[in-house]
């Protein structure tokens, strides 16, 4: 077909022209590291309280036990998610997610698309929700969820969250093999640059570290701390110096994020039990659960402002 | 008589709770309408990844008028009484009527509810089975309140009578009923209008939806079979994923695809395991090997390229997969080739309960027992230690990892690849079994040894941190524990007394929790134990064995040998159940677990059957009265007199011929009852004493017991002992009733 992407950033670009053009906002990647899209406020604290929202965005996502040195076909410690959240859910969001298969070069009338149940739960940030993972020929291509609960609270209105895997969705269209052999500009470019080009070799560096190096009883203190900061900045008296009321939602949330990242370090350095990362979940859970009840204290959370 | 259709079409419903909900739309629909005052003739339900369908045949136009007759006060009432009825029913004093009454004349109400047009009822009943629909998990949507499965997009509800299809006027949550539905999602995505349930199926047809899942299912199986035939192979039956197949799809088509020839070494399980659980695939074996080299794909849709796109990108999707398979599967090879050392210390990391220890303590404990058990079930003692160390192995293998299911299995080809004896290896899948009441047993003697020792290890170990099921809840499945137990011993006929590995377990867990130097020794006193044959001598060197280890706080003799007989008689309730289904009444099995030596199971059983068995036929009536007679007097004579009569009956002393022929009787009796009861022939035993009836009868028309001579009496009484003794030594019939 003529009009198939050729690379892995044109397969983004017109994901983010398409669903511009249905009017979300498009967002850039949140500035820290997070295991995936879901975690950026953008989802995280505005899928909460009754204002309406919709945004879209590319999410560098870090699963550090997931890292295989650069050599397995599909699975890295670094990826790349492609998220939309549209608050209320649009009755049309299945035909609108559709729409932006095709815009992508997957056609309804040559393959098989199909909604499988799978419930979205997310144990560190105290959400769920009910949807399906979408089946394109047989692969997960995307995970469509209407979230029912985010950090303890109803989500009312409904969002409806969209989370693209990137690269094993440009992979396929792409009818490439192994992600570090897929284009990630165009092959045609002067300097064509493969997947693999940029990031072969920090997925042997970050495996490294990862599973081997990282200092694990640092990590353990940053994590308390990030635990601390959080809890301090929620419990600070209001008003602040100039008598300005003022809940510093996302700066704790901001904590809350890192503790997230730094026990899955400690989870890849192997030094968390069985029993202990059920705590570990849990204390993360509790960070969330505080923040979410901030944020919907504040006007973007829809309190009367 | 009106037709009605119901359909309620929304986002995609998961495959596995589509047949349960057609079903219950049907029936709170049917029950709704019938309470309402409707009836119909038929009514089917249908479903679809996309739809609940009912379809109601022959509906009542209308509910009938409900008449009610109410009685108010007399005639003669004083006026406020009248009032207060005439507010409640709502008419006035006119509109009653007087009727004849007992103490004179009183006003009857009479009113009648007109019926209601069925669409009126159709329309409220359809609300509230919407609103109140028992989905396992619903959710909202959008901005709106209701709740559904996934988004309801729309409801169609018709009423078809002669006159032509009418909508039932309806809004739930803003959507508004109407007679439209849409095809498949992408091959017939346009709206369309139906006029009855006939029209509805076939222009849904025509829209490339097949509406009733039995017929998808058969087509699946149909092409599907033909195209495998067609190539001499065969397809694996499979009911439980042909029926979610037949719910992600409205429109199936078959299509066959290949395995690449990398992965067709494989175990075909771990073929079939992965291409099912994440692909949805059939396995296509050929019959001549028995290996699987195809695979079947079942898509939604009808692609101008004849599903060779679809078909190629499954292909690739699976080929992934398996070199995920083959890769870890490559990796345990090259452990369990180098003895599975890797494994089995990894099963330190590995928690069974937090207060039980790691599945490596619990390997200890097993496979010490197993070594124990082995001789009881006919097994090498080497060998079934050796079985229950390598049994659990698996569970840190990949593959186990990531198909949680083929646990045992791969244990056993690991076992295999680590050229260890083929029972043993054979026990590493047999072990974890039976899993569930329809499950098989194992039956070879390893297997056996150490599918025994799990469990039994299991159950003690929860027993002993107090984690006992409870009504419904039983997290650890100790019910099914108990019953594999039961099962296994009884249908491989073991004979083994409970009591000993049970105290060996509490004796093993007791040490475990101390310091090594008393857990050598009490390791040892717990072992011995579980060589005793009789109980006692289990519980007494289980005393002994927490006196050297004492001081923990869970081990106090008197805590671990009440534990004990809880657990026995955890078994022995579950053995009930167990024989209760196999019609042996409650009371026979408490008067055979009243005997002596009830931890052993297969003897108990044989007990109870053969008393179940003698108690219907005329001898067991026989025997049954005659020891009750007799009882019935000793019993009242002991309470008068204070005293236990049960020694010392003297033929000397017999007084009559009926007396003395009874001494006799016993005599004979005692002759035939004693080997019987040492072969454990329990009904040659019972014969023998039933044939006491007819010297019992005689014996009381022509003897008075309590005669006026003391020595006479007490030695009748004796004699009645004795008959008492003679009666009890298969069962405790005091407890069989009637």
């Amino acid at each position: 077909m003529a009009d198939q992407p050729r690379s892995f950033q044109e397969i983004i670009l017109r994901l983010q022209a398409y669903w511009a053009a249905r009017g979300c906002a498009v967002l850039q990647p949140y500035d820290m590291e997070v295991g995936a899209g879901t975690f950026h406020p953008g989802t995280t604290l505005r899928s909460l309280g009754s204002r309406p929202w919709a945004a879209a965005y590319v999410q560098p996502s870090r699963r550090p036990t997931d890292g295989r040195y650069g050599e397995n076909p599909n699975r890295m410690q670094h990826y790349y998610q492609y998220q939309v959240i549209i608050k209320p859910s649009p009755p049309d969001l299945q035909d609108l997610y559709l729409g932006s298969l095709a815009a992508i070069g997957i056609d309804a009338a040559l393959h098989d698309i199909r909604f499988v149940e799978d419930d979205w739960e997310s144990p560190t940030l105290g959400a769920w929700g009910l949807g399906w993972e979408v089946w394109c020929d047989g692969m997960e291509v995307s995970q469509f969820t209407y979230f029912q609960q985010v950090g303890g609270h109803d989500c009312v209105p409904v969002s409806g969250e969209l989370t693209y895997g990137l690269e094993r969705l440009a992979m396929y269209v792409l009818g490439v093999d192994h992600v570090m052999d897929m284009p990630f500009n165009d092959p045609q470019s002067p300097i064509p640059l493969t997947y693999g080009d940029i990031f072969r070799q920090t997925e042997q560096e970050y495996s490294r570290w990862n599973f081997d190096v990282a200092d694990t009883d640092m990590l353990l203190q940053h994590f308390k701390d990030a635990e601390a900061e959080c809890q301090r900045i929620l419990s600070t008296p209001q008003p602040d110096k100039a008598g300005r009321t003022i809940v510093m939602a996302h700066p704790a949330y901001d904590q809350c994020i890192k503790a997230s990242h730094l026990f899955n370090l400690l989870d890849a350095r192997g030094v968390i039990s069985v029993t202990e990362r059920q705590a570990y979940i849990g204390r993360v859970r509790a960070l969330a659960k505080m923040c979410a009840d901030a944020f919907v204290t504040t006007p973007a959370g829809g309190a009367a402002a | 008589m009106p037709d009605l259709l119901i359909e309620l079409f929304s986002e995609e419903i998961p495959a596995r709770m589509q047949t349960r909900a057609a079903e219950d739309l049907k029936k709170l629909m049917t029950d709704g309408l019938v309470e309402a005052g409707l009836t119909y003739a038929a009514a089917a339900a249908f479903s679809t990844p996309r739809r609940l369908t009912l379809s109601i045949e022959g509906l009542t136009g209308e509910s009938k008028p409900v008449r009610e007759e109410r009685k108010g006060p007399a005639t003669t009432a004083p006026k406020p009484a009248i009032d207060g009825f005439l507010r409640s029913t709502g008419l006035t004093l006119d509109q009653l009527e007087t009727r004849d009454d007992k103490k004179g004349q009183v006003y009857f109400a009479v009113l009648t509810k007109p019926g209601r047009p069925a669409a009126d009822i159709v329309a409220e009943v359809l609300d509230r089975a919407i609103r109140t629909f028992p989905w396992p998990k619903s959710m909202r949507w959008g901005a709106g309140t209701l709740k559904w499965v996934r988004p309801l997009h729309s409801i169609l509800c018709l009423m078809v009578g002669d006159d032509g299809a009418e909508v039932v006027p309806l809004t739930v949550d803003g959507i508004v009923a109407g007679n439209t539905t849409r095809g498949h999602r992408f091959l017939a995505p346009e709206a369309f209008s139906v006029t009855s349930f006939e029209d509805y199926e076939a222009k849904l047809k025509r829209s490339k939806v097949v509406l009733r899942a039995d017929e998808r299912a058969e087509t699946i199986w149909h092409d599907a079979t033909n195209q495998a035939f067609a190539l001499g192979l065969e397809v694996v039956e499979d009911s439980g994923l042909l029926a979610e197949v037949a719910g992600l799809v409205e429109w199936p088509v078959v299509l066959m695809g290949q395995i690449g020839a990398d992965f067709l070494d494989l175990p075909p399980e771990v073929l079939r395991t992965s291409m099912k659980e994440h692909q949805k695939f059939f396995s296509v074996k050929n019959p001549k090997t028995g290996r699987i080299e195809r695979f079947v794909t079942v898509a939604n849709t009808v692609t101008k390229d004849d599903g060779a796109t679809i078909l190629a990108g499954n292909q690739k999707v699976l080929s992934a997969r398996l070199s995920d398979a083959k890769f870890f599967y490559e990796n345990d090879l090259r452990v369990a080739r180098a003895g599975m050392d890797d494994w089995l210390d990894g099963l330190k990391a590995v928690t069974f309960h937090n207060k039980l220890g790691s599945q490596f303590d619990r390997i200890q404990r097993i496979a010490a027992l197993a070594r124990e058990i082995a001789p009881m079930v006919g097994a090498d003692p080497d060998k079934a230690e050796e079985a229950a160390r390598i049994a659990k192995a698996d569970l840190r293998s990949s593959m186990v990892g990531e198909f949680p299911e083929l646990q045992g299995l791969m244990g056993r080809y690991y076992a295999l690849a680590a050229e260890l004896d083929p029972e043993v290896a054979e026990a590493a899948e047999m072990h974890w079994k039976p899993m569930g009441p329809s499950d098989a047993v194992p039956t070879a003697p390893v297997s056996v040894a150490v599918a025994l020792a799990d469990k039994i290890d299991t159950l003690t170990g929860f027993w002993a941190i107090d984690e006992k099921p409870t009504g419904s809840k039983d997290p650890f499945a100790l019910r099914r524990a108990a019953l594999g137990v039961i099962r296994m011993v009884l249908e491989n006929g073991v004979r083994l007394h409970l009591v000993n590995p049970i105290a060996f377990v509490i004796g093993f867990h007791a040490s475990f929790q101390r310091g090594d130097v008393v857990r050598e020794q009490a390791l040892k006193l717990a072992k011995y134990a579980a060589k005793i044959g009789e109980p006692i001598y289990a519980e007494s060197l289980l005393k002994q064995s927490f006196e050297i280890a004492d001081k923990a706080p869970v081990a106090s003799t008197e805590t671990m040998t009440a534990m004990l007989a809880d657990l026995l008689a955890f078994f022995h309730d579950r053995l009930k159940v167990f024989l209760k289904d196999q019609g042996i009444r409650h009371d026979v099995i408490d008067a055979c677990i009243a005997m002596p030596g009830n931890d052993d199971l297969t003897l108990l059983v044989k007990r109870a059957t053969a008393l179940s068995d003698f108690l219907k036929t005329d001898d067991g009536e026989n025997l049954l009265q005659g020891f009750k007679r007799a009882n019935n007097i000793l019993t009242q004579a002991e309470t008068a007199d204070g005293v236990e009569y049960s020694y010392g009956a003297d033929v000397k002393f017999a007084d009559t011929d009926e007396e003395k022929a009874l001494f006799a009787a016993l005599d004979t009796a005692d002759k035939a009852i004693q080997p019987a009861m040492q072969a454990e022939d329990f009904a040659a035993a019972m014969s023998a004493m039933a044939s006491l009836r007819a010297p019992i009868d005689a014996f009381f028309t022509a003897v008075q017991v309590n005669d006026d001579n003391p020595i006479l009496r007490r030695n009748r009484l004796n004699l009645l002992s004795r008959i008492r003794t003679i009666c009890q030594s298969v069962a405790d019939l005091t407890r069989v009733e009637g």
